[in-house]
């Protein structure tokens, strides 16, 4: 362990420069986060994730968010296990019928002033299992929406952008 | 005559069905198919519906010499319950009798699996009779006693995990039972699965489970290329095992590094997610998608082996190979980690035979069973593979049998990029499907044995579709090997085990 964790000292570090906030998630925030939003939360937003359907591929790839590489937590971003500690929802999956009164029932325990992200093509609108009787078809169904990050499922570096996007109307 | 050969010269045997047959019996031998089931003369693989009748797959028992599938039509829409004599069966009739209607017969389990009373209809893939969507109420089991409190924890869970209910009755900290409630993330697969054409099929097949798109995608293509009687060409068969193998590796890594987590050992999780990120980025480079996702698809695969990814590969290879065994070698020699891994989470080796637990759940309870070996399928047939099997069936074990098949995936990618054939990737164009066309196909993901059968429709649409993941017939088992631990020691177990939920729910 002692090899390791010397290794760990001289060598560079994994971790990535920050992509460029999307361009796309911006506009689509604009509408949504007021000025004293901003003031009171500063520059760091805890992220409650709630899956809702996903097939767990969004979930492999928002856990790769905290690897070495990604580092999310350096950008004050972190993921908390409460939604009573969360300013933020990040919600996967096409929103299973039998996953919605569980979503909503999150959604009302998180304080406000709050913003939800929805992750994946399915959280869009269903995406590949749209229109079977097990889904609603999208987060935006039941609860309101404030930005979409697209993909099956969306790079680190897709969700990464996206989630920067909402730190930089944050802040 | 062995057990499976008796029973299919019971029946009629359906000459479409392929590579193994199908035959359709009746109530009395249906029976004694369950009775052979349970006195362990056959394995249960898998048992669902079409709506019509009720199939049940079998693999003969110890030697895994073949496999059959045996029908019983249900025109009264009921069945003799399997479950009532083979535990394993219980939910997979639960779940038959929710979208179909078609009912066991004194099962001991009546209560509902998957339909929680949310979607409005009963029986969606039968009947479809229109019901309230208000949500059911469900009766756990009881566990009664004046010391006992019960602990709920899910749907919502306290990590970035998939939703799940979990039941707790505990005396002190100690876990008395432990009953599961799923079907939270049901999407309605089998059902769209109806009709839809085979590109769209390929793709909900690959979505059963994210974590394992490429096994399910070709669990679900080797069916379809069974049914239609076409060969993907040997390139195609290659590059099909390379992509298997580098999502084994990237699952076994999350998992190593996520049991030690969850004993609060993140060094491990570090560097083991470092690697696992190290994996995914080559996979990207190979095949253009980090979880390679859509890339395996009836008759071959999407897309071919980019040059620079085919050069990642080797130093992928060596750089698992340097960094790993320090990793290892932590795992090992640390008492604080070890005292937790250790005897935590035991799964008897008779559970992992009755429920034909796959994967290294299975493997680490002495069930020698990979269907890379048996019944095999190509290109493994040609390569050098070893089952790493142990017997203590700990959380301990199941991290070892997970290290020992990251040693085999590397081996197995060395022997795939040297024997790589050159050529197409795909087969010519696909044939017309022959009346009634079925298949069925077998394939080790990273977590077990996938099942997969389809039915082709004359226009080359999918007329009905079951992908039965192996979380079926591990859940259960988890129930059973958490009993007698402490609550602290649920999280190591449930990650150790990895089911999925998804894969599960449908």
């Amino acid at each position: 362990m002692r090899k390791l964790l010397l290794e760990s000292l001289f060598q560079s570090a994994l971790t990535e420069a920050p992509p460029a906030p999307d361009e796309a998630a911006l506009a689509e925030l604009t509408q949504s986060l007021d000025r004293a939003a901003r003031r009171r939360l500063g520059r760091s937003l805890s992220i409650r994730e709630v899956d809702a359907g996903s097939c767990n591929g969004c979930e492999l790839e928002i856990h790769a968010l905290n690897n070495a590489f990604y580092d999310l937590e350096r950008f004050g971003l972190r993921f908390v296990a409460s939604p009573r500690h969360a300013d933020v929802l990040m919600v996967t999956g096409p929103v299973t019928k039998n996953m919605r009164e569980a979503l909503e029932r999150t959604y009302a325990a998180t304080p406000d002033p709050k913003w939800v992200v929805a992750v994946g093509d399915c959280a869009l609108d269903g995406g590949l299992f749209a229109g079977s009787f097990a889904v609603t078809g999208g987060v935006s169904q039941v609860v309101p929406v404030d930005l979409h990050i697209r993909g099956c499922p969306p790079s680190p570096t897709a969700l990464l952008k996206g989630l920067l996007a909402l730190l930089e109307r944050a802040r | 005559m062995s057990f499976l050969s008796a029973l299919a010269d019971k029946g009629n045997r359906i000459a479409a069905h392929r590579p193994w047959p199908r035959v359709v019996v009746d109530a009395d031998a249906w029976r004694q198919a369950v009775l052979g089931v349970a006195a362990g003369e056959a394995t249960l693989l898998g048992l669902w519906s079409d709506g019509a009748a009720v199939h049940m797959a079998l693999i003969a028992e110890p030697a895994a010499t073949g496999l059959l599938v045996v029908s019983l039509p249900c025109p009264a829409r009921r069945f003799p319950s399997v479950g009532a004599t083979h535990p394993p069966a219980l939910r997979l009739e639960r779940a038959i009798c929710d979208l179909y209607g078609l009912e066991p017969e004194a099962s001991p389990d009546t209560r509902r699996w998957l339909d929680h009373g949310r979607w409005g209809v009963r029986q969606p893939l039968g009947r479809r009779e229109p019901a309230t969507a208000d949500g059911d109420a469900y009766a756990f089991n009881p566990a009664e006693g004046p010391p006992l409190h019960q602990i709920p924890v899910g749907p919502v869970h306290a990590g970035i995990i998939e939703p799940g209910h979990f039941r707790f009755s505990c005396n002190g900290e100690t876990v008395v039972r432990l009953e599961q409630r799923l079907g939270y993330v049901h999407k309605g697969i089998d059902g769209l699965m109806q009709g839809a054409p085979l590109e769209k099929a390929a793709k909900l097949a690959g979505r059963i489970s994210g974590d394992s798109t490429v096994a399910a995608s070709m669990a679900f293509a080797r069916a379809v290329e069974a049914a239609l009687g076409i060969e993907p060409p040997p390139r195609a068969v290659y590059l099909r095992a390379l992509m298997a193998e580098l999502e084994r590796l990237a699952n076994h890594f999350g998992d190593i590094g996520a049991i030690c987590n969850d004993a609060s050992f993140s060094l491990i999780h570090t560097h083991c997610g470092i690697l696992r990120e190290h994996v995914l980025r080559v996979a990207e480079a190979c095949f253009g998608h980090r979880l390679m996702m859509d890339r395996v698809m009836p008759g071959g695969i999407a897309a071919d082996l980019v040059k620079a990814g085919a050069e990642a590969v080797p130093i992928l290879v060596r750089t698992i190979r340097r960094r790993f065994p320090e990793l290892i070698e932590l795992y090992d020699s640390t008492a604080s980690l070890q005292q937790r891994t250790v005897t935590t989470g035991i799964l008897k080796d008779e559970l992992a035979r009755q429920y034909g637990a796959g994967g290294f759940i299975g493997r680490a309870s002495g069930r020698a069973f990979d269907a890379r070996k048996t019944p095999g399928y190509a290109p493994y047939t040609e390569l050098r593979l070893e089952m790493p099997v142990r017997q203590e069936g700990d959380v301990d074990a199941r991290v070892w049998v997970r290290i020992e098949e990251i040693k085999q995936s590397l081996a197995l990618i060395e022997q795939v990029l040297a024997a790589l054939p050159a050529g197409p990737i795909n087969a010519d164009a696909m044939p017309p499907p022959h009346a009634g066309a079925e298949g069925l196909a077998l394939v080790e993901g990273f977590r077990g044995d996938i099942l997969s059968w389809v039915r082709i429709a004359p226009d080359s649409t999918v007329a009905r579709c079951h992908l039965r993941d192996p979380s079926w017939f591990q859940w259960p088992l988890l129930e059973a090997a958490i009993e007698g631990n402490i609550v602290a020691d649920f999280p190591l177990c449930n990650k150790s085990f990895n089911c999925s939920y998804s894969g599960h729910d449908l």
